[in-house]
């Protein structure tokens, strides 16, 4: 199979570096929430900057029934509008193969649930700012990984894929499972999104400082413990050390804070600083999900999501 | 008898207004707010609300004015404990100093600077108006002990008391103060953490998705204050519950959450951090205590 034709659901940042990076390559349809969003895009192409440069022409809707045929679909909605993205692509497009790369566990699933259409599981790394509808930054160039879910497509599509967005000027890599790379970014997400989110922190060096006794590291720390412990009753052998990601991306966050830029805001504050509901079902919530299945007591990740919860309804 | 109010914010105007309606006590009152302790200087100190009151209050914002006294109460932010005891001993070299503050750890700090230090708790609430003028939020008790380590005698404890009492401040004199400080703190380790954290009111944090949490935290105070041999005087659970009313303060935002909605540093260390430290001293470990401290830590310094 020769992708020729992609369709990215979900205007937002991600999907945005997606669709405006494949554009130069591939015919490119782009599936918003907004008809604004889409007349806008479809008008003057959709701009990327920062480690990109370019103007791509993208064909954009907010209509799922207005969309053309299509090999390749990247959905790249938030966990929390995933439902109602693939509501839209019910029983449609049998020929083509869908990538989640939804934040925590369950969009195959949920996906599954629309279509046996094959499935790519993936992960990214990458972000970006958005400044306009038609002009994302393009900020972190890390990469994006994906592998076969379950059986249904190949590690040959996966790696098709992964030719696709390296030519594109992405960053990706395909894995034959991609399971221990998706769990150890759970870990990670599950908790660095809900630390930053309770503590109004960006992911900052207290993130990773355990020299005094209430530092916030420790506590890090212990949830990550926690969260590795799910892994192992599940049997998943973790990619990375999460501690090691969390160490890893405040030192880069450090080294672009003397550079000048922002540390970075992860997605569950920004959401909550927002007002907007968070993914915490998808991240934390399917992880203490996980930790209840296979018997594993997980108290601080349970706290967490409670006071999660309380504060996205305060 | 004279008796210096250590810090006259909310609390400490309470017990000042109402001790100066009394003939036979003279009150002193340090704060370093020069305008409030001006305005009380000029017109009394004033509450309304729950009772309205004018008491005769010698204010000042100089520590070194204050008169020997013989019963002082520290009312200042628990973070401020040090420095104003450090400020102010001089007063107490034959005077017994009482903590109305809340959390624990405060009476140690008062035995760093004072020999005869009484343990205290206090339900009365109010908050500041305007110099001079403190509003009376809500009444209640106050329980005072001597404090183990470097206890006042029992007769001090019980002037206090009687002299709190007689001025519309019910006190009551224990031998052992240690249960109703620790229901308090336990009580106000759970609603205030998790309502700074949460922004939700008191009310809220006792409904779910929190409730169940708030109950673990309480249960991991208890296992620290049961390690200590403290039997506590009231079910915490229970004034949760009670205080969750409609008719009683469901509404109330905790003080911590005033604290960091207004960018103010907290009184963590006093409260869950309290809970952490006297647990680890006694072999009990706390870890939701623990977490609700880093992440309020690290709220204070987002």
């Amino acid at each position: 199979m020769a992708i020729q034709r992609v369709c990215v659901v979900g205007g937002g940042v991600i999907g945005s570096l997606y669709a405006g990076h494949l554009a130069r390559d591939v015919e490119v349809s782009v599936l918003t929430r907004r008809p604004e969003h889409a007349a806008a895009l479809s008008a003057d192409g959709l701009r990327i900057s920062g480690k990109s440069d370019f103007t791509a022409r993208v064909h954009a809707t907010a209509d799922a029934a207005d969309l053309p045929d299509f090999d390749l679909g990247i959905i790249a909605t938030k966990a929390t509008q995933l439902e109602a993205a693939a509501a839209g692509l019910d029983g449609r497009f049998p020929g083509a193969t869908l990538m989640t790369i939804q934040n925590g566990l369950g969009a195959e699933e949920l996906v599954r649930g629309h279509g046996d259409w094959p499935l790519l599981s993936a992960v990214t790394f990458m972000s970006g700012v958005r400044h306009a509808d038609t002009h994302v930054e393009y900020e972190l160039d890390t990469e994006t990984w994906l592998g076969p879910f379950a059986g249904t497509a190949t590690y040959d599509q996966a790696q098709e894929v992964e030719a696709l967005l390296a030519a594109s000027g992405l960053h990706a890599r395909a894995f034959p499972d991609l399971r221990p790379a998706q769990w150890s970014k759970l870990i990670f997400n599950a908790t660095v999104n809900t630390v930053a989110a309770l503590t109004d922190l960006p992911h900052v060096g207290a993130f990773a400082a355990r020299t005094q006794d209430a530092d916030l590291g420790h506590l890090v720390h212990d949830l990550m413990d926690e969260g590795k412990a799910v892994a192992a009753a599940v049997g998943v052998e973790l990619h990375e050390d999460p501690w090691e990601m969390n160490v890893h991306a405040v030192r880069r966050g450090e080294t672009l804070a003397a550079e000048g830029h922002y540390a970075h805001v992860p997605s569950m504050l920004e959401d909550v600083r927002g007002g907007r509901p968070t993914e915490i079902d998808f991240i934390t919530g399917a992880l203490v999900g996980e930790a209840a299945r296979h018997g594993v007591p997980v108290p601080l990740h349970t706290a967490m999501y409670r006071l999660v919860k309380a504060r996205e309804s305060a | 008898m004279r008796i210096a109010v250590i810090g006259c914010g909310a609390v400490g105007s309470l017990f000042a207004a109402n001790l100066g309606t009394l003939d036979d006590v003279e009150v002193w009152a340090y704060d370093p707010w020069q305008e409030h302790v001006d305005a009380i200087n000029a017109n009394g100190l004033r509450l309304s609300g729950a009772g309205d009151v004018v008491g005769k209050v010698h204010a000042t914002a100089d520590p070194a004015a204050l008169p020997p006294a013989e019963l002082g109460i520290v009312a200042t932010k628990s973070q401020h404990t040090s420095e104003a005891l450090a400020a102010t001993a001089h007063a107490f070299e034959h005077g017994a100093v009482c903590s109305v503050q809340n959390g624990a750890g405060n009476e140690e700090l008062v035995a760093e600077h004072v020999r005869q230090v009484i343990r205290g708790t206090t339900f009365p609430a109010g908050h500041v108006i305007e110099r001079g003028h403190v509003g009376w939020d809500t009444k209640g008790d106050t329980h005072i002990g001597p404090f183990e380590p470097s206890p006042a005698p029992m007769a001090a404890v019980e002037a206090l008391a009687a002299a709190c009492t007689r001025a519309g401040m019910p006190t009551h004199a224990l031998a052992d103060a240690r249960g109703a400080q620790w229901r308090k703190l336990i009580f106000n380790a759970a609603s205030n953490a998790i309502a700074a954290l949460t922004g939700r009111t008191h009310g809220q944090v006792a409904e779910p998705p929190t409730r169940e949490l708030a109950w673990a935290v309480m249960a991991e105070g208890r296992a620290v204050a049961d390690a200590q041999g403290i039997t506590l005087d009231m079910s915490p659970e229970e004034l949760f519950d009670h205080a969750a009313r409609r008719d009683v303060a469901y509404g109330h935002k905790p003080s911590m959450l005033q604290d960091v909605e207004a960018g103010r540093e907290t009184e963590i260390d006093f409260l869950n951090g309290a809970i952490v430290a006297f647990g680890e001293r006694y072999g009990v470990d706390a870890p939701l205590n623990r977490a609700l401290t880093e992440l309020i830590k690290g709220k204070e310094s987002a």
